[in-house]
Protein backbone atom coordinates (compact mmCIF):
# COMPACT_ATOMS: atom_id res chain seq x y z
CA UNK A 1 0.00 0.00 0.00
CA UNK A 2 2.78 2.40 0.97
CA UNK A 3 4.56 1.56 -2.29
CA UNK A 4 1.47 2.48 -4.34
CA UNK A 5 1.11 5.68 -2.28
CA UNK A 6 4.77 6.43 -3.02
CA UNK A 7 4.11 6.13 -6.76
CA UNK A 8 1.06 8.40 -6.49
CA UNK A 9 3.12 11.00 -4.61
CA UNK A 10 5.99 10.73 -7.14
CA UNK A 11 3.51 11.03 -10.04
CA UNK A 12 1.93 14.13 -8.47
CA UNK A 13 5.33 15.65 -7.72
CA UNK A 14 6.46 15.08 -11.31
CA UNK A 15 3.48 16.96 -12.73
CA UNK A 16 3.83 19.71 -10.09
CA UNK A 17 7.49 20.24 -11.04
CA UNK A 18 6.67 20.05 -14.76
CA UNK A 19 3.82 22.57 -14.71
CA UNK A 20 4.38 24.77 -11.65
CA UNK A 21 8.16 24.52 -11.13
CA UNK A 22 9.76 27.11 -8.87
CA UNK A 23 7.32 29.97 -9.64
CA UNK A 24 3.58 29.23 -9.61
CA UNK A 25 2.71 32.72 -10.89
CA UNK A 26 4.14 31.86 -14.33
CA UNK A 27 1.87 28.83 -14.80
CA UNK A 28 -1.09 30.84 -13.44
CA UNK A 29 -0.39 33.71 -15.88
CA UNK A 30 -0.21 31.28 -18.82
CA UNK A 31 -3.44 29.57 -17.72
CA UNK A 32 -5.32 32.88 -17.30
CA UNK A 33 -3.87 34.19 -20.58
CA UNK A 34 -5.18 31.18 -22.49
CA UNK A 35 -8.63 31.56 -20.91
CA UNK A 36 -8.72 35.25 -21.90
CA UNK A 37 -7.53 34.40 -25.44
CA UNK A 38 -10.30 31.81 -25.69
CA UNK A 39 -12.88 34.38 -24.50
CA UNK A 40 -11.65 36.94 -27.06
CA UNK A 41 -11.80 34.33 -29.82
CA UNK A 42 -15.30 33.21 -28.80
CA UNK A 43 -16.43 36.84 -29.14
CA UNK A 44 -14.82 37.15 -32.60
CA UNK A 45 -12.13 39.53 -31.32
CA UNK A 46 -8.59 39.02 -32.63
CA UNK A 47 -6.68 37.53 -29.69
CA UNK A 48 -3.37 36.07 -30.97
CA UNK A 49 -1.37 39.04 -29.60
CA UNK A 50 -2.28 38.43 -25.95
CA UNK A 51 -0.15 35.34 -25.12
CA UNK A 52 3.16 36.71 -26.49
CA UNK A 53 2.66 39.85 -24.37
CA UNK A 54 1.87 37.78 -21.26
CA UNK A 55 4.96 35.61 -21.85
CA UNK A 56 7.24 38.67 -22.19
CA UNK A 57 5.79 40.41 -19.11
CA UNK A 58 5.62 37.39 -16.77
CA UNK A 59 9.19 36.40 -17.74
CA UNK A 60 10.42 39.86 -16.74
CA UNK A 61 8.49 39.81 -13.45
CA UNK A 62 9.70 36.31 -12.56
CA UNK A 63 13.34 36.93 -13.53
CA UNK A 64 13.33 40.19 -11.55
CA UNK A 65 11.90 38.42 -8.49
CA UNK A 66 14.46 35.59 -8.73
CA UNK A 67 17.39 38.01 -8.97
CA UNK A 68 16.03 40.14 -6.09
CA UNK A 69 15.83 37.00 -3.91
CA UNK A 70 19.54 36.40 -4.49
CA UNK B 1 8.77 6.31 -61.41
CA UNK B 2 6.40 9.10 -60.32
CA UNK B 3 4.44 10.70 -63.14
CA UNK B 4 4.82 14.45 -63.66
CA UNK B 5 1.19 15.04 -62.68
CA UNK B 6 1.91 13.63 -59.20
CA UNK B 7 5.20 15.51 -58.75
CA UNK B 8 3.51 18.66 -57.36
CA UNK B 9 1.72 16.43 -54.78
CA UNK B 10 5.05 14.87 -53.77
CA UNK B 11 6.84 18.24 -53.48
CA UNK B 12 3.97 19.94 -51.64
CA UNK B 13 3.58 17.06 -49.18
CA UNK B 14 7.35 16.98 -48.61
CA UNK B 15 7.62 20.73 -48.00
CA UNK B 16 4.54 20.89 -45.73
CA UNK B 17 5.79 17.86 -43.78
CA UNK B 18 9.31 19.33 -43.62
CA UNK B 19 8.00 22.24 -41.53
CA UNK B 20 6.51 19.82 -38.97
CA UNK B 21 9.56 17.51 -39.12
CA UNK B 22 11.87 20.47 -38.40
CA UNK B 23 9.84 21.31 -35.28
CA UNK B 24 9.91 17.65 -34.18
CA UNK B 25 13.69 17.28 -34.62
CA UNK B 26 14.37 20.67 -32.98
CA UNK B 27 12.55 19.59 -29.81
CA UNK B 28 14.17 16.13 -29.67
CA UNK B 29 17.73 17.41 -30.29
CA UNK B 30 17.28 20.34 -27.88
CA UNK B 31 15.89 18.20 -25.06
CA UNK B 32 18.43 15.43 -25.67
CA UNK B 33 21.37 17.84 -25.55
CA UNK B 34 20.08 19.51 -22.39
CA UNK B 35 18.68 16.60 -20.33
CA UNK B 36 20.53 13.60 -21.79
CA UNK B 37 19.93 11.35 -24.78
CA UNK B 38 18.76 8.01 -23.36
CA UNK B 39 15.34 9.04 -22.04
CA UNK B 40 14.87 11.52 -24.91
CA UNK B 41 15.38 8.78 -27.51
CA UNK B 42 13.10 6.38 -25.60
CA UNK B 43 10.46 9.16 -25.56
CA UNK B 44 10.86 9.74 -29.31
CA UNK B 45 10.64 6.01 -30.07
CA UNK B 46 7.53 5.75 -27.83
CA UNK B 47 6.01 8.70 -29.71
CA UNK B 48 6.66 7.02 -33.07
CA UNK B 49 5.22 3.77 -31.69
CA UNK B 50 1.95 5.38 -30.56
CA UNK B 51 1.82 7.32 -33.83
CA UNK B 52 2.24 4.11 -35.86
CA UNK B 53 -0.60 2.42 -33.94
CA UNK B 54 -2.90 5.45 -34.47
CA UNK B 55 -2.07 5.61 -38.19
CA UNK B 56 -2.53 1.85 -38.73
CA UNK B 57 -5.80 1.69 -36.75
CA UNK B 58 -7.42 4.84 -38.15
CA UNK B 59 -5.90 5.05 -41.64
CA UNK B 60 -7.70 7.65 -43.74
CA UNK B 61 -10.15 8.28 -40.85
CA UNK B 62 -7.22 10.02 -39.11
CA UNK B 63 -8.49 13.43 -40.22
CA UNK B 64 -11.44 13.02 -37.80
CA UNK B 65 -9.18 13.24 -34.73
CA UNK B 66 -9.78 16.63 -33.03
CA UNK B 67 -6.27 18.11 -33.34
CA UNK B 68 -7.31 21.41 -31.67
CA UNK B 69 -7.60 20.09 -28.06
CA UNK B 70 -4.38 18.07 -28.52
CA UNK B 71 -2.53 21.21 -29.69
CA UNK B 72 -3.93 23.16 -26.73
CA UNK B 73 -2.82 20.59 -24.11
CA UNK B 74 0.61 19.93 -25.67
CA UNK B 75 1.13 23.65 -26.28
CA UNK B 76 0.21 24.55 -22.69
CA UNK B 77 2.60 21.92 -21.25
CA UNK B 78 5.44 22.96 -23.57
CA UNK B 79 4.84 26.62 -22.76
CA UNK B 80 4.83 26.30 -18.94
CA UNK B 81 7.87 23.98 -18.99
CA UNK B 82 9.68 26.00 -21.70
CA UNK B 83 9.21 29.16 -19.62
CA UNK B 84 11.03 27.49 -16.69
CA UNK B 85 14.12 26.89 -18.86
CA UNK B 86 13.71 30.29 -20.56
CA UNK B 87 13.78 32.09 -17.19
CA UNK B 88 16.64 29.97 -15.77
CA UNK B 89 18.60 30.42 -19.01
CA UNK B 90 18.22 34.22 -18.81
CA UNK B 91 19.31 34.30 -15.15
CA UNK B 92 22.28 31.97 -15.68
CA UNK B 93 23.55 33.61 -18.88
CA UNK B 94 23.19 37.02 -17.18
CA UNK B 95 25.25 35.70 -14.25
CA UNK B 96 27.94 33.75 -16.09
CA UNK B 97 27.76 34.87 -19.71
CA UNK B 98 28.54 32.32 -22.41
CA UNK B 99 31.63 31.07 -20.59
CA UNK B 100 31.98 27.58 -19.22
CA UNK B 101 32.54 24.69 -21.55
CA UNK B 102 31.09 21.28 -20.65
CA UNK B 103 32.83 19.68 -17.69
CA UNK B 104 34.15 22.93 -16.25
CA UNK B 105 31.07 24.42 -14.68
CA UNK B 106 29.49 22.90 -11.55
CA UNK B 107 26.09 24.50 -12.40
CA UNK B 108 25.83 23.19 -15.93
CA UNK B 109 24.88 19.63 -15.04
CA UNK B 110 21.97 20.82 -12.88
CA UNK B 111 19.43 19.94 -15.60
CA UNK B 112 21.14 16.69 -16.66
CA UNK B 113 19.49 13.51 -15.46
CA UNK B 114 21.93 11.37 -13.47
CA UNK B 115 19.49 8.89 -11.87
CA UNK B 116 19.36 5.19 -12.73
CA UNK B 117 15.87 5.09 -14.29
CA UNK B 118 14.02 7.07 -16.93
CA UNK B 119 14.12 10.88 -16.89
CA UNK B 120 10.36 11.33 -17.32
CA UNK B 121 10.68 15.06 -18.10
CA UNK B 122 12.92 14.36 -21.12
CA UNK B 123 10.75 11.37 -22.08
CA UNK B 124 7.52 13.41 -21.98
CA UNK B 125 8.89 16.42 -23.89
CA UNK B 126 10.30 14.19 -26.60
CA UNK B 127 7.21 11.94 -26.73
CA UNK B 128 4.80 14.89 -27.06
CA UNK B 129 6.92 16.59 -29.72
CA UNK B 130 7.13 13.46 -31.86
CA UNK B 131 3.46 12.48 -31.38
CA UNK B 132 1.99 15.91 -32.13
CA UNK B 133 4.27 16.72 -35.06
CA UNK B 134 4.00 13.17 -36.37
CA UNK B 135 0.20 13.45 -36.27
CA UNK B 136 0.39 16.74 -38.16
CA UNK B 137 2.55 15.07 -40.84
CA UNK B 138 0.00 12.24 -40.98
CA UNK B 139 -2.84 14.79 -41.43
CA UNK B 140 -0.90 16.47 -44.25
CA UNK B 141 -0.34 13.09 -45.93
CA UNK B 142 -4.03 12.14 -45.61
CA UNK B 143 -5.21 15.57 -46.86
CA UNK B 144 -2.90 15.74 -49.88
CA UNK B 145 -3.27 12.02 -50.58
CA UNK B 146 -7.07 12.26 -50.60
CA UNK B 147 -6.95 15.44 -52.71
CA UNK B 148 -4.75 13.79 -55.35
CA UNK B 149 -6.45 10.40 -54.91
CA UNK B 150 -2.99 8.87 -54.47
CA UNK B 151 -1.89 8.10 -50.92
CA UNK B 152 1.36 6.40 -52.06
CA UNK B 153 2.99 9.59 -53.34
CA UNK B 154 1.79 11.59 -50.31
CA UNK B 155 3.20 8.95 -47.93
CA UNK B 156 6.58 9.06 -49.74
CA UNK B 157 6.62 12.88 -49.42
CA UNK B 158 5.75 12.86 -45.70
CA UNK B 159 7.98 9.94 -44.72
CA UNK B 160 11.00 11.26 -46.66
CA UNK B 161 10.68 14.65 -44.89
CA UNK B 162 10.78 12.93 -41.48
CA UNK B 163 13.70 10.64 -42.45
CA UNK B 164 15.77 13.49 -43.96
CA UNK B 165 15.27 15.85 -41.00
CA UNK B 166 15.92 13.09 -38.46
CA UNK B 167 19.20 12.46 -40.34
CA UNK B 168 20.07 16.17 -40.14
CA UNK B 169 19.28 16.08 -36.39
CA UNK B 170 21.58 13.06 -35.95
CA UNK B 171 24.41 14.86 -37.79
CA UNK B 172 24.13 18.11 -35.81
CA UNK B 173 23.57 16.61 -32.34
CA UNK B 174 27.33 16.29 -31.63
CA UNK B 175 27.85 19.99 -32.41
CA UNK B 176 24.99 20.91 -30.07
CA UNK B 177 26.82 19.10 -27.22
CA UNK B 178 29.67 21.65 -27.42
CA UNK B 179 27.38 24.57 -26.56
CA UNK B 180 27.74 25.72 -22.91
CA UNK B 181 24.90 24.23 -20.84
CA UNK B 182 23.42 27.51 -19.52
CA UNK B 183 23.33 28.97 -23.04
CA UNK B 184 21.85 25.74 -24.42
CA UNK B 185 19.15 25.86 -21.74
CA UNK B 186 18.29 29.40 -22.89
CA UNK B 187 18.16 28.31 -26.55
CA UNK B 188 15.95 25.26 -25.88
CA UNK B 189 13.79 27.27 -23.46
CA UNK B 190 13.27 29.90 -26.18
CA UNK B 191 12.33 27.21 -28.73
CA UNK B 192 9.91 25.40 -26.38
CA UNK B 193 8.32 28.72 -25.35
CA UNK B 194 7.85 29.69 -29.01
CA UNK B 195 6.33 26.34 -30.03
CA UNK B 196 4.23 26.26 -26.84
CA UNK B 197 2.82 29.75 -27.46
CA UNK B 198 2.05 28.92 -31.08
CA UNK B 199 0.35 25.56 -30.47
CA UNK B 200 -1.63 26.53 -27.36
CA UNK B 201 -3.14 29.61 -29.04
CA UNK B 202 -3.74 27.70 -32.29
CA UNK B 203 -5.38 24.94 -30.23
CA UNK B 204 -7.97 27.50 -29.07
CA UNK B 205 -8.98 27.96 -32.70
CA UNK B 206 -7.19 31.30 -33.08
CA UNK B 207 -5.54 31.96 -36.47
CA UNK B 208 -2.01 33.34 -36.36
CA UNK B 209 -1.34 36.14 -38.90
CA UNK B 210 1.38 34.26 -40.82
CA UNK B 211 0.35 30.66 -40.08
CA UNK B 212 3.45 28.48 -39.30
CA UNK B 213 5.69 31.44 -40.22
CA UNK B 214 4.58 33.07 -36.96
CA UNK B 215 6.87 30.65 -35.08
CA UNK B 216 9.86 32.54 -36.54
CA UNK B 217 8.34 35.87 -35.43
CA UNK B 218 7.79 34.45 -31.91
CA UNK B 219 11.40 33.22 -31.83
CA UNK B 220 12.66 36.69 -32.77
CA UNK B 221 10.43 38.31 -30.11
CA UNK B 222 11.59 35.93 -27.37
CA UNK B 223 15.28 36.20 -28.35
CA UNK B 224 14.93 40.00 -28.15
CA UNK B 225 13.18 39.60 -24.78
CA UNK B 226 15.97 37.37 -23.44
CA UNK B 227 18.70 39.77 -24.63
CA UNK B 228 16.88 42.73 -23.05
CA UNK B 229 16.45 41.02 -19.66
CA UNK B 230 20.04 39.67 -19.70
CA UNK B 231 21.35 43.20 -20.36
CA UNK B 232 19.16 44.67 -17.59
CA UNK B 233 20.19 41.99 -15.08
CA UNK B 234 23.89 42.40 -15.85
CA UNK B 235 23.67 46.18 -15.42
CA UNK B 236 21.55 46.05 -12.29
CA UNK B 237 23.14 43.26 -10.31
CA UNK B 238 26.84 42.60 -10.93
CA UNK B 239 26.85 40.57 -7.70
CA UNK B 240 24.55 38.06 -9.38
CA UNK B 241 27.65 36.48 -10.98
CA UNK B 242 28.90 35.31 -7.61
CA UNK B 243 25.42 34.31 -6.43
CA UNK B 244 24.44 32.11 -9.42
Amino acid sequence: MSRIWGWVVAFGRFWYDFIIGDDWTVAAAVFIGLILTGILNANHIVGWWLMPIIVVVITGVSVQRTSARR
Amino acid sequence: MISTSLLPVLITTFLASAVEATEMVTIVVGVGATRGWRSTIIGAVSGFGVLAVIVVVLGAALSRIPIGPLRLVVGFLLLVFGLQWFRKGITRVAARGLAGMPGQDPHETAEQWTGPGIDWTAWLLSFKGVLLEGLEVAFIVVSFGAGANNYGVAIIGGASAIVIFLGIGFVVHRSVRRIPRSFLQLIVGTLLTSFGTFWSVEGLGVDWPASDGTIVALLILYVATALTYITLLRRRAPRLREAA
